[in-house]
């Protein structure tokens, strides 16, 4: 493997007595597209800023591209990409002057600056609305100039916290979209998400965290070999016949997990699965057959669905 | 090793407190600010140069023809010559804690602003430095402005009333900076009222219309403690040609300010946005 980009090992954060983060270690290999996969409050963010170097780690230790955060801040931040989890656009400059602006805090020259302010535009998409002021942007279109904005410096790493959270099923598609292309040119991905799909989609290779912990790691389909049946059979009872019903399906499936809305049967095969709960005499409300994903390994990791 | 440690070891950069709060580059906050000044209010500008011209015309013209002259230094000056240096000190510490505090504040406690800059290179001191400058430049300028009216009405008496113009700098530094440095420990407009309550007493009593000889002695102590009292000095000094060796702590005075509001300021602005 070729010298890591990213090297944590037993990195902690603490605020005041609460461990955000306790003792999380992983490696991201350059042109990786590498997630955090985790729920509301599972310390992705916190990471993120200590990778971003804008928060200082509490323990273990942490290398950005062979150089310590805690002493190289400005060298290490001079080579990255950050599109943190809530847009912070200059509100008083219109969109084009955001970029060169945020392209002139690196040191760049104007000249070179500008070219590349012109080719993000057009990269995000966002060509037409060069001089549209930022709080007339939609959500979609302020996140795709907030990924353009990080790529101003030409970053060797870009570090995208939740990229695409609050936004309408079609703007995320087209942030998916840009996003591949970025992975396709070489570029290093490292992402935080708590949609499995767009971890699915995105990332090579990924980290599930929960509670500031890393519950396992490997690539989205290994995970899911690793954690989950092949099938997965969703059942619903209506919410107060979940529990009871799961009761008579004991032995169906290699494993049953009952959630408040539905009933999961684990399964190689889920159409047998179904027909042998038919065979008990048991029918579902609704019922269908899936393909396991990441929120299969997530349920199975700690139990609770990574959406709650 | 990567390219990046490679030029890192080059520069062999070993000042590390400063290496990790400064890029050098103040400019570019700078220029920015510069860029967003279009969404000024312009008429809030224009209100803060005004103040000080209005208190000249009718308390130096109009009270002055009542009083006659005025004592300062051992010198006889009309009573508008007299306040016209405090005047012009006051606009340049307008100029300075309007923008430094107001705009400051907002950005801290409202924008996200300071969070973008603080994830490129730059560090709290460039942001710092770069704000405070800019607030510098608009104090600057008010003090600029009030010196033309001065000298069109012919209150600038000496030819070392020239100097007063790097002692504005200084002394639009002074204020920017500790402006920010206290501003960014502020929460609520009720503390940032605060400085505005401050303000106008000093204003009022930094032997800005009468000498601070009036004062009895323990009152003159507090006087001679505030920044606008050795601003005003410093100035009415160059202005009207009384030029002693006191002038020089004037000018100490300003460059402690400055150096305790950039280490406020940075150091808050770091506790703030690098927790
Ligand atoms: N500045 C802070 N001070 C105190 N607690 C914090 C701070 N930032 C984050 N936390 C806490 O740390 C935990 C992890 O937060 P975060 O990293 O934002 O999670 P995620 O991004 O995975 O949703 C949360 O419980 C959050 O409340
Ligand atoms: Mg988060």
């Amino acid at each position: 493997m070729p010298t890591p980009v990213i090297t944590a090992t037993d990195l902690v954060k603490r605020f005041g007595d609460f461990d955000a983060v306790k003792g999380i270690s992983f490696e991201v290999a350059p042109g990786e597209s590498f997630g955090l996969l985790g729920p509301n409050g599972a310390g992705k963010s916190t990471t993120m800023r200590m990778v971003g170097a804008v928060s200082p780690r509490t323990g273990g230790e942490l290398s950005i591209l062979g150089l310590d955060p805690n002493r190289y801040g400005p060298e290490i931040r001079s080579q990255l990409g950050v599109v943190p989890q809530s847009d912070n656009l200059d509100v008083e400059l219109p969109v084009l002057q955001n970029l060169i602006v945020y392209g002139r805090y690196f040191g760049l020259p104007r000249a070179l600056v500008k070219q590349r302010a012109g080719e993000l535009l057009e990269f995000a998409q966002l060509t037409d609305k060069a001089k549209t002021k930022i709080d007339d942007l939609s959500g979609g279109m302020k996140r795709r100039l907030t990924i353009a904005r990080a790529l101003i410096n030409d970053p060797r790493i870009l570090l995208l916290d939740e990229p695409t959270t609050g936004l309408d099923p079609q703007a995320r598609h087209i942030l998916w979209d840009r996003l591949f292309r970025l992975k396709e040119q070489g570029t290093t991905l490292v992402l935080t998400t708590h949609y499995m799909d767009e971890a699915e989609q995105l990332c090579d290779r990924l980290v599930v965290v929960d509670k500031g912990q890393i519950m396992a790691e490997g690539s989205p389909a290994s995970l899911i070999r690793r954690y989950s049946s092949r099938e997965v059979v969703e059942l619903r009872f209506g919410s107060a016949r979940n529990a009871s019903a799961a009761e008579q399906l004991a032995g169906v499936g290699e494993r049953i997990e009952v959630l408040p809305d539905r009933v999961l049967i684990y399964a190689d095969d889920g159409e047998r699965a179904l027909e042998a709960v038919r065979g008990r005499g048991l029918e579902a409300i609704t019922s269908l057959v899936r393909r396991s994903s990441l929120e299969d390994v997530f349920l199975r990791l700690t139990g609770r669905s990574l959406i709650e | 090793m990567s390219a990046v440690e490679a030029s890192v070891r080059a520069e062999g950069r070993s000042s590390r407190w400063l290496g990790s709060v400064f890029a050098g580059n103040p400019g570019a906050v700078m220029s920015r600010s510069w860029l967003a000044t279009r969404s000024t209010n312009w008429l809030v500008v224009a209100s803060g140069f005004l103040e000080p011209v209005l208190y000249l015309l009718s308390l130096g013209v109009g009270l002055g023809t009542l009083i006659g002259t005025v004592d300062t230094g051992g010198r006889q000056v009309s009573y508008a010559a007299f306040i016209a240096p405090a005047l012009l000190a006051t606009s340049a510490m307008n100029g300075a804690v309007m923008d430094s505090t107001f705009n400051v504040f907002f950005k801290l406690n409202f924008g996200k602003l300071y969070e973008g800059m603080l994830a490129t290179p730059l560090g709290p001191l460039d942001v710092a430095l770069g704000e405070i400058l800019m607030a510098l430049l608009r104090g600057a300028l008010y003090g600029l402005a009030f010196m033309g009216v001065m000298a069109a009405v012919g209150l600038t008496l000496s030819w070392t009333a020239l100097l007063a113009l790097p002692a504005l700098l200084i002394i639009a530094f002074g204020f920017a900076s500790l402006g920010m440095g206290v501003v960014s420990f502020m929460k609520t407009f009720t503390q940032l009222d605060w400085i505005f309550f401050v303000l106008l007493p000093m204003f009022l009593l930094s032997s800005t219309f009468f000498p601070i000889t009036v004062y009895p002695p323990a009152v003159r102590i507090v006087i001679e403690c505030l920044p606008l009292w050795h601003g005003i000095e410093l100035v009415r000094g160059l202005t009207t040609g009384v030029i002693t060796p006191a002038l020089l702590w004037h000018v100490v005075y300003f460059a402690g300010m400055v150096a305790v509001g950039l280490v406020l300021a940075t150091t808050r602005l770091k506790a703030l946005f690098l927790k």
